[in-house]
């Protein structure tokens, strides 16, 4: 159930929906014909937090992110340890799996040969949002 | 139960919504420049320590730019008019009744919250600066005209950004503070009269005699003074003292709708009625946002477009020329749409658009036609006579020639994240 937000000023609705539950035979008024099958539904939960950045780079590949990709980033998810983060690193955004150990914060590229990010002396870590999905295009 | 309003309005919007893809920025003068690269519209506090006034010419700020590593941008509408919507769409979860009142203002209802209005305040505050990255100020108080004070208040003086007022005492505080020019819907003239008279702030002008005020400036400033002294005039969605800054009509579809011609028919209707209210205003406008709400059968929500004018105007062929472009650009085949809706944002007073040479020259008879189809239509009912079939969309041409990538409407222009 979600709060009818198509009225502002009417307050709260909650639409009433038919059981989904088979009990008995389906009925034919039970017309639940959904629209096709989106990619926006499936990979944004918070349209007016999420924002799509462009991959730059080689240091995520061991993560599934490819140079190019596209990155959908929520900003209204909880970045946890082990999360895939857009952070703000010396005045740009940066992508790269969040780490936390008790009070330490930092960043970790997953592909050898790229240094670990720690946060400047005394300051926290901006993080823009979390990387929920990533879009990869096949050559065709 | 008292009212209770709140009034969130984005600080130093254009600006804040130019940083938010470029965290470089953060602590350098910036400014925005209207349409045509003509005067500046948005400035960060960095460049108002400059010294660089509102409106300022872009011409004679060269200097600054140089010396300064000062930032310029041109307008980005489509930008603003993005973030705008994302932040009121989550204001309405956040306030059971709201208005819009302009591109980067709302006021919400926060009656019946009592001791908990500071509280959910600051939530306002916080979530939209996790949600959307964008700073902005409360004020909450028993009447818009003080909320705004409120917030002015919040913006210039507290570090949380947010202020309520509570009490007498407090009102009275405010308004000793607060400047008679600072108050809403006073404007320059009536400032200066108000100062020739003595009035030092708005402590004093909310003592002023209202027969005498009202008999010299009109019925408006009745209502301000009332409000002032703490008295509610303007309820919600019933505007203010002065001419609207944003318009917005739509309307809830009886039935779901998946065909596009309705929905052209739909966004032509409300831009058509968006432009009588435009016009009697003695306004225009320079930017046209079409919001369609579908898609999505348990989480709808609202994909809105802003399409900028290629010169200002209250010509409701021009409004409903954008309205139908826009519509065309966010339908997807197979959603089933619930509501539509047109804003008009951008909107001035006819004599302060900066005429350009390069923008199309205005319709001949285009004042004479509007002004007999207002009269037909308030005569014999509204839409008794209507626009015509839609032309084809236009090309939308406009000089902007420091435009900050389209971030959130090409593929081609997203910011990068190194990784």
């Amino acid at each position: 159930m979600t709060p009818d937000k198509s009225t502002p000023g009417q307050g709260l609705r909650f639409p009433l929906y038919l059981s989904r539950v088979a009990a008995g035979f389906p009925s034919p008024a039970d017309d639940h014909i959904e629209a096709r099958l989106s990619l926006d539904e499936l990979c944004i939960r918070h349209p007016d937090a999420t924002f799509f950045l462009r991959a730059s780079g080689d240091s995520m590949t061991g993560a599934g992110i490819f140079d190019g990709d596209i990155l959908v980033v929520d900003r209204a998810r909880t970045a946890r340890s082990g999360s895939v983060v857009v952070a703000v690193v010396d005045g740009g955004f940066t992508c790269k799996r969040l780490l936390i150990d008790r009070d330490r914060v930092w960043l970790r590229a997953e592909q050898p040969g790229y240094p670990d990010i720690f946060p400047a002396e005394g300051a926290g870590l901006e993080i823009f949002g979390v990387v929920t999905h990533c879009v990869h295009a096949l050559p065709v | 139960m008292p009212p209770l309003f709140a009034l969130v309005d984005c600080n130093n919007f254009y600006v804040s919504c130019e940083r938010l893809f470029r965290p470089d920025l953060r602590g350098s003068p910036i400014v925005v420049l209207s349409n045509n690269d003509g005067c500046v519209i948005s400035r960060s506090e960095e460049a108002k320590a400059l010294g660089i006034p509102m409106g300022a010419p872009w011409f004679t700020l060269r200097e600054l730019e140089k010396r300064h590593h000062m930032e310029v941008f041109s307008s980005n509408y489509a930008l603003y008019g993005e973030l705008s919507a994302r932040v009121m769409n989550i204001l309405r979860d956040l306030s059971p009744r709201l208005e819009v009142y302009s591109i980067d203002e709302c006021f919400l209802d926060m009656s019946g919250l009592g001791a908990r209005v500071a509280e959910h305040a600051c939530r306002i505050r916080a979530d939209i600066q996790r949600l959307v990255g964008l700073p902005v100020s409360v004020g909450v108080g028993p009447n818009k005209t003080l909320a705004k004070l409120a917030n002015q208040w919040a913006k210039k003086h507290t570090r949380s950004g947010v202020a309520v007022l509570g009490n007498e005492q407090q009102r009275e505080y405010l308004l000793r503070q607060a400047s008679v020019g600072g108050v809403w819907g006073i404007g320059r003239r009536l400032r200066h009269n108000l100062e020739a008279r003595g009035v030092k702030n708005a402590w004093e002008l909310s003592h002023q005699d209202v027969g005498t005020l009202r008999r010299c400036f009109g019925v408006t400033l009745e209502k301000t003074l009332r409000e002032l002294r703490g008295e509610c005039c303007f309820a919600l969605e019933e505007g203010g003292p002065a001419p609207r800054q944003m318009i917005l009509c739509s309307r809830s579809f009886p039935r779901r709708v998946e065909v596009l011609a309705t929905l052209r028919e739909a966004v032509a209707s409300h831009a058509s009625r968006a432009g009588e209210k435009l016009r009697r205003q003695g306004s225009v406008c320079r930017m046209v946002q079409v919001s369609l709400y579908g898609g999505g059968a348990d989480a709808p929500h609202w994909h809105s477009v802003t399409v900028p004018l290629p010169a200002a105007s209250d010509d409701s062929r021009d409004l409903v020329r954008a309205a139908v472009a826009g519509a065309d650009h966010l339908f997807r085949p197979g959603t089933r749409y619930r509501k539509a809706g047109v804003t008009l944002l951008d909107i001035l007073a006819p004599s302060s658009c900066q005429e350009d040479f390069f923008q199309p020259p205005p319709r001949p008879d285009g004042q004479a036609l509007m002004h007999a189809l207002d009269q037909i239509n308030t005569r014999l009912g509204r839409g008794t006579v209507r626009l015509g079939r839609i032309p084809a969309r236009p090309e939308w041409a406009m000089r902007q020639e420091r435009r900050s990538p389209h971030y959130l409407c090409r593929w081609s222009d997203i910011p990068r994240a190194l990784s």
